[in-house]
């Protein structure tokens, strides 16, 4: 699946992550996060995760996390691609995969 | 544990059994939830936060606190945070947007497959909305593999036709498990207006309980929104209290405290339910029928009676 | 006709020349003004300006808008620094490495001890103060640029070898009540300013209407109310945090309930233990450091609220210490470890951004001492295996108050005896660290290097910790 239009998702608030998606040819992704040190690597794979979820194939995500929970992370990735596309997604099969 | 009183809506890890003198009466079925507490669904913050409180139900809402703009990140929001550790084991209710809504389906597929416990049907006015969302989430549930007939619902009664059906909405299915009086749209529906002491909620909160207690299902009396005024919200729980209502829908968990001290019993009701308890325990232990405390005899709702007042002193002791 | 010198000088400049101050000397200011003092960087831009070099720089601490001090230091002329804590940009500098001698921090009553030990000597003192009068009477009450107590100033006063008094305003002879007496002072100069009123102290400390903490607080109240402490006449200090605040007055309302009054507070004195003052239930509030208006305004006027020195507050090595008499006390922490150390120096990433403060100094001294605190801070954990930064010793702490549950050191059985009766939700240090990774994960620590930037000094003088330059 391909993000086919900007869109945006989330807040800078504490706890909260902003995600913001545009077309792109190849699938680019930047993170950025309060929780760095602790958590950095973590934070990027949840990202990775949900985007494969998707198959997410090409795409410009940008994430602003400002220490966001696991279950945050994945839903506003999840709302931002949701906007971003004019594909149709498959939720039943998305969320019954939730943990 | 199913229930989740304050010590372990903390989670269940390994606290001290000395402290956690309740564990027998666990079952929710028997102790109606006093408090509810609403979650805006549209906020990260919160739902990463708000499962410290103690309430004995949440209620994560995809409606009134979200902005039609953010009813699909909302609810993607309260999809994985039904996953998530830290509201693992307690017990959480979603308030759906309205059946008439473009968002009712899709709340529905949503929060259903994410295992929220019961769903919240605002606006409920008769029966067939009950019918209704019973077979759609019936589909859901086997669409998913969710075990059906494991959702439950809560009817949220906002209107003047819903008070006036309540007894039949409250049998319009086995999910039933409860009916909420929500008292703003009701009040714009009867073109009354709220004050003080309430009487232009009487008949409502009436009506309401006598159809939820006549179906044998839980009822919450209205939310109190100024929240600034504890002693008003103090005097309305300890009158619907009265009445007979379970509990009250609550916006802020400062709330939760205030009203389980309503709901705690006093010193001399907490010694008659141990009595009482005992005496069942004993009765059962020995194969008798027939259980008596300080002479008389005592039957089997006066012993329900007697386990939940217990219950509700397990978090706060006696207060009164 | 006096047989002394003109104190006031005319200029910055002329005050420095006449201070004595040489390369290699220890300068030294107080941290009254806190967020909106002025004095430390128009002093040390003028002494850089003067040329003077690889100088030692002793403020009781430093905070955001002390970042400039980067530049001086990178400028060779201050090359050693002695603080409570720092923040900021010039924390995170100076947390990967950009002095060369790591930074000594100590806590108030540590300061007064190292002074006492002699390692610790100031050259010059410049003290900023509201207003003073031309023979150096000065006190924190009055003025626009009003701090309210000088405790921290009052050590350098004593111990300087030349104190100057920098003031927005001359007041007339004789400024008294003096906190700063003529006796103690050398030099007197007038600055524009020596503080932005607005970030000196807030209007007023509300008590928080955050659910979380006050959450917290209701239970620090409870552990505070049934700890066998709570008697009547008891003592104590609450810190300037939301949570510390908000116990405050759910303690008041027990005490109310119970009848039970405080003979005195301690502090970091805020408006909320004036209200407890004036609802009768505290004798006499003693206070180094003053947080509010209210409480500025409190010290001027009341009697039963008396200043004393960070030396009477807390110095170990003195003839008698208040935080030593002290029974009960509520502190925060950035993280606390399976053993009740607490650290309030370094983040979880390693950079420093708080201070060793009164911590360690009550947390010794008091009878009984929790720490309040969020699980999470976002996703930030609070308990961990192992403090970043050790401050205060887990021996000295009886307590962890969380929005989760309460966490009692196993070296306080009778603690934890009497708290299980009172449907408190208790449970260990262990399991409030394993709650906190089911939820937000197992946090990864930070990579430190082997050049050691800061050293940690318990009150006494000793070396408790050490910060490592963080890598990355």
């Amino acid at each position: 699946m391909r993000i086919t239009h900007d869109a945006v998702a989330g807040t800078l608030e504490s706890g909260d992550v902003l995600v913001r998606v545009a077309p792109d040819e190849t699938l680019g992704v930047s993170v950025s996060t309060s929780v760095e040190a602790q958590y950095g690597d973590v934070v990027r794979k949840v990202v990775a995760t949900t985007l494969a979820e998707f198959g997410v194939e090409s795409g410009s995500v940008i994430v602003e996390d400002k220490g966001a929970l696991d279950c945050t992370l994945r839903a506003r990735v999840q709302a931002a691609v949701a906007r971003g596309t004019d594909e149709q997604i498959d939720w039943p099969a998305l969320i019954g995969r939730l943990p | 544990m199913t229930s989740s009183y304050g010590v372990l809506s903390a989670g269940n890890a390994g606290f001290d059994p000395a402290t956690v003198q309740f564990s027998k009466y666990s079952d929710s079925a028997l102790i109606p939830d006093r408090s509810v507490l609403f979650v805006p669904g549209s906020s990260a913050g919160m739902l990463s936060t708000a499962w410290i409180y103690g309430a004995d139900l949440y209620t994560f809402d995809l409606e009134d606190a979200v902005a039609v703009r953010e009813k699909d990140s909302a609810r993607l929001l309260v999809a994985n945070a039904l996953h998530s550790p830290q509201w693992r084991g307690l017990r959480v209710a979603v308030r759906v947007n309205g059946m008439d809504t473009p968002f009712f389906a899709d709340d529905l597929e949503a929060v259903v497959r994410a295992g929220a416990a019961i769903i919240r049907l605002p606006m409920t006015h008769d029966s067939h909305m009950i019918e209704e969302l019973d077979r759609r989430i019936t589909a859901i549930e086997r669409a998913c593999g969710r075990e059906v007939g494991s959702t439950q619902i809560t009817a949220a009664i906002e209107s003047a036709a819903g008070v006036v059906k309540a007894r039949e909405i409250a049998e319009a299915s086995q999910r039933m498990v409860g009916l909420a009086l929500a008292g703003f749209d009701y009040l714009m529906d009867m073109h009354a207006e709220r004050s003080r002491g309430g009487t232009e909620l009487f008949y409502a909160r009436c009506a309401v309980l006598h159809a939820a207690r006549a179906s044998g299902i839980a009822c919450q009396d209205v939310v109190w929104g100024n929240i600034g005024d504890e002693e008003g919200f103090v005097a309305e729980a300890e009158m619907v209290k009265q009445l007979g209502f379970d509990g009250k829908s609550l916006i802020n968990p400062r709330q939760i405290p205030l009203l389980h001290r309503v709901y705690a019993p006093t010193e001399s009701e907490l010694r008659f339910a141990r009595k009482v308890v005992a005496a069942a325990e004993e009765a059962e232990e020995r194969g008798l029928g027939v259980i008596a405390v300080d002479g008389k005899m005592v039957d089997g709702p006066i012993v329900a009676i007697a386990r939940r007042t217990i219950a509700y002193a397990a978090g706060h002791g006696a207060a009164r | 006709m006096g047989m002394r010198d003109e104190k006031l000088c005319g200029s910055l400049e002329e005050v420095i020349k006449r201070s004595g101050l040489t390369d290699g000397g220890t300068i030294s200011f107080h941290h009254h003004f806190r967020e909106g003092d002025r004095v430390l960087l128009t002093v040390v831009r003028e002494i850089a300006r003067l040329g003077f070099r690889d100088l030692t720089l002793a403020s009781s601490s430093l905070a955001e808008c002390h970042s400039e001090l980067v530049d001086f230091i990178s400028q060779g002329v201050i090359t050693r620094i002695y603080s409570s804590g720092m923040r900021g940009a010039l924390a995170a500098r100076i947390s990967h490495g950009l002095m060369d001698e790591p930074v000594q921090i100590h806590s108030h009553g540590g300061r007064a001890a190292l002074m006492q030990l002699g390692e610790l000597r100031p050259s010059v003192a410049f003290l900023g103060v509201p207003t003073c009068d031309r023979l150096g009477n000065a006190n924190g009450t009055s003025g626009k640029a009003r701090c309210g107590a000088l405790g921290y100033a009052k050590v350098d006063a004593a111990r300087a070898d030349c104190v100057v008094l920098l003031a927005e305003e001359l007041a007339p002879y004789p400024n008294l009540p003096a906190s700063i007496r003529q006796e103690q002072v050398d030099l007197v100069v007038l600055l524009d300013s020596v503080g932005d009123a607005a970030r000196i102290g807030v209007g007023a400390t509300r008590v928080t209407k955050n659910p979380r903490d006050l959450l917290i607080a209701q239970r620090a109240a409870e552990v505070l109310a049934g700890s066998g402490f709570f008697r009547e006449g008891f003592s104590v200090q609450a810190g300037s945090g939301a949570s510390s605040i908000a116990t405050i007055k759910y303690l008041r309302e027990k005490m109310q309930a119970a009848g039970v009054k405080a003979s005195w507070a301690l502090g970091g004195i805020t408006g909320a233990m004036v209200d407890l003052y004036e609802a009768g239930l505290v004798g006499k509030l003693v206070d180094t450091q003053t947080f509010d208006l209210r409480a500025i305004e409190d010290l001027r006027v009341n009697p039963d609220h008396h200043e004393v020195s960070a030396a009477e507050y807390a110095d170990p090595l003195g003839l008698g210490a208040f935080v030593d008499e002290l029974d009960m006390v509520i502190l925060s922490a950035l993280e606390v470890d399976l053993d009740f150390n607490v650290n309030v120096l370094t983040g979880s990433d390693g950079v420093m951004r708080g201070a060793s403060g009164g911590h360690s100094d009550t947390a010794r001294g008091a009878k009984l001492a929790i720490i309040v605190a969020p699980l999470l801070r976002s996703r930030t954990p609070t308990v961990v295996e192992r403090v970043t930064t050790l401050v205060t010793p887990g021996s000295d702490i009886a307590a962890l108050v969380t929005d989760v549950g309460i966490a009692v050191n196993p070296n306080r059985p009778e603690l934890h005896e009497r708290l299980r009766d009172l449907n408190l939700p208790l449970t260990s240090i262990a399991d409030l660290m394993q709650r906190s990774i089911e939820i937000a994960g197992k946090p990864r620590l930070p990579r430190f290097g082997d050049k050691v930037v800061g050293v940690v000094r318990y009150p006494d003088g000793s070396v408790i910790d050490e910060v490592h330059e963080v890598i990355g």
